[in-house]
């Protein structure tokens, strides 16, 4: 029970030394009661916080969950009754540029031929939310910003944007995909095998229906992270929605790195690459030497 | 028993890559091969990056070359002088293959390269070696199964800067010998090989070593080429995986003593036709990948041709 209480009140501290000190105060009364939900008209407030902001990644490293937590203040009570609001967590993995090519049958031969480069792919996505993308929200916010598997921005242009920071409270639509070119969605047989390959391998996964309402106010999200997780800067991003339309997000940094002894050998293996290979050679040849030494026969 | 690879960056099987290593070890063993021209494919087979597999093996390559060059060296059997005008030729050929293997990793056709090298040689070697057993095999009747070549001398004997080989009975231009070490040592930078399936028939045939000579001094020089590429594979690409290739020297080692021990049962003749139909069979796989219509026509990777 107590670790519990801890893992609740953990996000609380966390946003709380980000923000006012309103902030601590509703955090107490959220965990101590269930919080008295304001009127309409009041401004929802949404948070979410992790209880590490690093994952390391060991030799018997096989995949994670990650529990994040949440809270959603000043939520209008009819609307949490009906269950109008919907919330989608993700946790984005670094974004890194990818060829993606594709064989193509040349005199008799499987060659690469045709390639695409996609300059933002996140090399991991994990999504949970509460019901199916399509019921939440439209195409348009889900492209904007950039949410699922199947809308996740691969690719900008020139001096583009890797998703847009929608203004609070925007209840009109923004403008259509084919008017902004840096919000065109990557939709080519590219990005699609790029998306295919990734969700095969694990690494993009979203799962519908992870993320619960522990309370009025609190909420958990559960996501699956992969055995191959990429080591880098990953993002949390969390999305509000109201009756569909997007009200709030919020963001959370999360470290991966290798620890221990991955972390070593991969160090040494990038900063002093020559000694590096010296030691492999060293390694082989005192492997060599010491099984001919332990297995006399001849 | 599940291990993450530092470099290779996956989660592989412990006894799989142990038994891959003690397989691949006892065939070497066998034959008196290094055996790169097994691992690396069984790596690749086995999901590791095409070019983690060819960096890596060409370090597991050094340990299984070194200790066959120790037993030949004790028995007398390797040419010291041939083996370091070959190596000297290696070491520029590899620093040639590194740098072909990081252009074309680079435009996306590494893989492609690889496999149509690995078909061609293992193809045309396996293939010339099938032949030539099966033909001593019919003729022998209790024979040793040697090679044996008269003093027949061929163009290669016309060329300058004559050189002697004492304990190879030989005096040869350099040309042809720094000639087969480059050649091979660009072949090992690509493909991840010692090189010795080429090395052999190259000395036996083209400089007329004699064959009680060649594989130690082919081991001897075959350390050398290995080890040159493992370092430069190291600074230039990062993909040698020091924890892969521990594990599968560890097989390697053990497997080679019973290899040895096994190979001594057989007929020269004989170890050269399984030898053949092992190459071949690889050349077959590698080569059906090729023609075959691939499950995912579609592949990633990082614009420098790294695994993403």
């Amino acid at each position: 029970m107590r670790a519990v209480v801890s893992s609740l009140l953990d996000p609380c501290r966390r946003f709380a030394g980000r923000r006012a000190i309103g902030l601590v105060a509703a955090c107490i009364l959220m965990v101590a009661a269930p919080s008295p939900v304001a009127g309409q008209g009041a401004l929802e407030t949404f948070e979410i916080g992790l209880s590490t902001d690093r994952i390391g990644i060991t030799s018997d490293f096989s995949g994670t969950r990650l529990v994040i937590f949440g809270a959603l203040d000043n939520a209008d009570a009819r609307i949490l009754r009906q269950q109008r609001y919907d919330i989608v967590v993700s946790l984005v993995g670094p974004r890194q540029p990818v060829v993606v090519r594709k064989k193509e049958r040349t005199l008799g031969l499987w060659i690469n031929r045709g390639s695409e480069t996609f300059n933002i792919a996140p090399a991991s996505y994990a999504l949970a939310s509460t019901r199916p993308l399509s019921d939440i929200t439209r195409e348009s916010f889900r492209v904007s910003l950039s949410m699922g598997i199947d809308d996740l921005r691969l690719s900008t242009n020139e001096g583009g944007k890797s998703h847009v920071f929608l203004k609070p409270e925007t209840l009109e639509i923004p403008a259509p995909a084919d008017e902004d070119p840096t919000l065109v969605p990557n939709r080519d047989e590219y990005a699609t095998a790029l998306r295919r390959i990734r969700r095969e391998r694990g690494l993009y996964n979203q799962t519908i229906g992870s993320v619960e309402f522990v309370s009025a106010t609190l909420f958990r999200a559960d996501l699956q992270l992969p055995a191959d997780l990429p080591v880098g800067n990953h993002t949390v991003r969390a999305f509000l929605f109201r009756n569909g339309i997007f009200i709030r997000q919020s963001s959370e940094p999360l470290l991966v790195s290798k620890i221990g002894f991955e972390a070593l050998v991969d160090n040494f293996a990038r900063n002093h690459a020559f000694l590096y290979g010296l030691f492999a050679v060293a390694l082989a040849i005192f492997m060599g030497w010491f099984g001919r030494v332990v297995f006399k026969r001849d | 028993m599940n291990l993450y690879l530092p470099i290779a960056e996956l989660s592989v099987n412990l006894v799989v890559l142990f038994g891959m290593g003690a397989a691949v070890g006892f065939l070497s063993g066998l034959f008196g091969v290094g055996g790169g021209f097994l691992i690396t494919p069984l790596l690749i087979f086995y999901n590791i990056p095409p070019a983690v597999a060819v960096a890596t093996g060409a370090n597991q390559v050094i340990a299984s070359s070194f200790s066959g060059a120790l037993a030949h060296y004790k028995r007398g059997t390797v040419d010291l002088k041939l083996g370091t005008v070959l190596l000297i030729g290696g070491a520029a050929g590899s620093a040639a293959g590194v740098a072909l293997f990081t252009l074309l990793r680079r435009i996306g056709q590494l893989d492609l390269v690889v496999s149509l090298l690995y078909v061609v040689f293992l193809g045309g070697v396996g293939g010339l070696m099938l032949v030539e057993s099966i033909q001593s095999l019919r003729r022998s009747n209790g024979g040793s199964g040697e090679i044996r070549r008269s003093g027949k001398h061929n163009w290669i004997h016309g060329l300058p800067l004559k050189m002697r080989f004492q304990r190879s009975k030989l005096f040869v231009s350099v040309i042809p010998v720094l000639g087969i070490g480059f050649l091979i040592g660009t072949l090992a930078g690509i493909m991840g090989v010692g090189g010795g399936f080429i090395m052999v028939p190259a000395l036996i045939y083209l400089l007329r070593v004699p064959t009680n000579v060649v594989i130690g001094t082919s081991l001897f020089q075959i350390i050398f080429t290995a080890a040159v590429t493992t370092v430069l594979q190291a600074s230039t690409n990062h993909t040698i995986d020091v924890v892969l290739a521990f594990f599968l020297m560890l097989g390697g080692v053990i497997g080679a003593q019973f290899g040895a021990e096994a190979g001594r049962k057989l007929r020269g003749d004989q170890l050269r036709a399984l030898l053949a139909l092992l190459v071949l069979a690889v050349a077959l796989r590698l080569g059906f990948e090729l023609v075959s219509t691939p499950v995912e026509p579609y592949s990633t990777s990082m614009p420098s041709g790294e695994i993403g």
